[in-house]
């Protein structure tokens, strides 16, 4: 515990060094309202309940996006790895897909799927399934065929191994390319709210932004910067323990 | 317990086709029976196609020439009347020793209770007990060895593949394990095909020793070398010394032709 507080030390000083900026009045208080009046302005949006209204919505739609990206990337990353004719009709169509910038993509989502939450969805998905099935199917592909070869002299069906050896074989890797698309799903929501939408975090900052209220502006980033954070450091959690068959030697 | 069984190969070839490269025939017209319950050791020089020839027994890999007959029925994909143990043990690294043995017997739709008795009674056998519990990331190679051996023998198969099992080991462990498969196999005699590279291992261990020619592969001889292997002193044995002779000098020919095809 002590050691956590140790290692957050400079995140203080950091806090310290912008409450003093503002205060002394080093940097314009516009461009960097002193900390204090960030975390005043963040005690009255959590009372009157915009933020979390607005997180509600942010929320759902990453648990959206992200969700089917994980189940839908997941199949096709195996599938590529194991169906010849999935990995041949797949491949290219990944290959090119992957350096598109996913944010280009925000006004096409948005003249399909409209202004709501269905648009950052669709979204989200797009662009997390990129590195999710891409982490399946590596991990998939360096399955070790004698493990499979094991399996099927024991009984097993070529379905029963997919799910048995291929699928924690492919864990490793399946759970980092997950890891990449939760980041990748906060900035992609953030970004798509920012430019088009009526509730969420990004709409929240867009428009305390153009109304003035820099400092609560600042509080939603914050906000957004810190369950960015804390989501990254619970997966990593969810990842010890599923691969805790790795680490006990 | 299961009749060991009887295997059949009949003229059996096989084309080993790289990814890249040109390919190469691995087996030539390979014909041999092997008897229930005996033990017979595939010994050649590496690249001979003594692993592909297990491979196919065991219906990994497609029999495209010729045939192999197990109690008289073709070989068509692996199944659990054959059992196979691997080099590199090719043990489930995300289940432990007991998760691993209970696989076979999930599979083979074993109720709970009889399996986890058969489990433990087979992670005993092989001296595992205390290590049950245990991922195979923490466990030395002999004893991931021996937790793979007790996870194909808890199945029952008919007829046990095993490629080079012992070659990864260091050379004590080596020696502990081949008495201890010895051991287990006199208990129980299965049906046992054992590749191997070990001409004391192969003379030690089996009934029969078929040599096997550099690539492509073929059976050169069959030589007999069932003898009473109970002697504490059993490499010292006049019996075990001079078949050890006459098969390191039928196999040593072929160890020299596969270099010479290796550097040129």
């Amino acid at each position: 515990m002590t050691k956590t507080l140790i290692r957050y030390l400079p995140l203080l000083l950091l806090a310290l060094v912008w409450e003093m900026a503002a205060r002394f009045e080093w940097v314009s208080t516009t461009a960097l309202p002193p900390l204090s009046d960030v975390v005043r302005a963040w005690i009255e949006l959590m009372l009157d309940g915009e933020l979390l209204r607005n997180s509600a919505s942010s929320l759902y739609r990453i648990a959206g996006g992200l969700g089917l990206a994980i189940v839908v990337g997941t199949i096709l990353g195996i599938g590529m790895a194991w169906w010849k004719p999935v990995n041949v009709l797949l491949a290219p169509i990944v290959e090119v897909f992957y350096p598109v910038p996913k944010s280009a993509l925000i006004p096409v989502t948005v003249i399909w799927l409209g202004f709501g939450d269905g648009s950052k969805i669709l979204l989200i998905f797009l662009g997390c399934m990129v590195p999710v099935t891409i982490g399946a199917f590596n991990g998939a592909r360096a399955s070790e065929q004698v493990m499979v070869w094991s399996a099927r002299s024991m009984g097993a069906s070529k379905l029963r191994v997919l799910w048995d050896v291929v699928m924690p074989g492919a864990m490793p890797e399946l759970l980092n390319g997950i890891r990449t698309a939760l980041a990748l799903s906060f900035i992609l929501l953030v970004s798509s709210e920012l430019i088009v939408a009526q509730k969420g975090f990004g709409y929240l900052i867009g428009s305390l932004g153009a109304g003035g209220s820099y400092d609560a502006m600042y509080a939603v980033v914050l906000t957004v910067a810190f369950l960015g954070f804390a989501a990254d450091r619970a997966y990593l959690e969810i990842v010890r323990r599923t691969l805790a068959w790795r680490s006990v030697a | 317990m299961q009749k060991p069984a009887h295997i059949f190969i009949d003229h059996v070839s096989h084309m080993y086709r790289p990814p890249r490269g040109r390919e190469v025939l691995a087996l030539d017209a390979v014909s041999l029976e092997v008897r229930q319950s005996e033990f017979i050791a595939l010994l050649g020089p590496s690249g001979c196609g003594k692993s592909t020839l297990l491979y196919l027994i065991g219906g990994f890999l497609p029999v495209e020439k010729g045939e192999i007959r197990v109690d008289g029925k073709p070989v068509a994909g692996p199944g659990p009347d054959r059992g196979i143990v691997f080099q590199h043990f090719a043990l489930f690294p995300w289940k432990t020793v007991r998760g691993n043995v209970l696989y076979g017997l999930e599979r083979q739709g074993m109720a709970k209770a009889e399996r986890e008795t058969r489990a433990m009674e087979y992670i005993e056998l092989v001296g595992l007990h205390g290590f049950e519990d245990s991922y195979p990331s923490q466990l030395s190679g002999g004893m991931k060895q021996r937790a793979a051996i007790a996870r194909t023998l808890a199945f029952d198969p008919k007829i046990l593949l095993m490629d080079e099992p012992f070659g990864a080991l260091d050379a004590q462990t080596r020696g502990l394990m081949q008495m201890e498969l010895l051991r287990i196999w006199q208990r129980a005699p299965k049906t046992v095909i054992f590749v191997t590279h070990d001409v004391q291992e192969a003379v030690l261990l089996s009934d029969r020793v078929a040599v096997m020619t550099a690539r492509p592969g073929r059976i050169k001889t069959i030589v007999d070398t069932k003898f009473d292997k109970n002697d504490p002193d059993i490499f010292k044995n006049k019996t075990f010394v001079e078949k050890v002779d006459e098969v390191w000098n039928l196999v040593k020919d072929e160890a020299i032709k596969a270099q010479g095809k290796r550097s040129a």
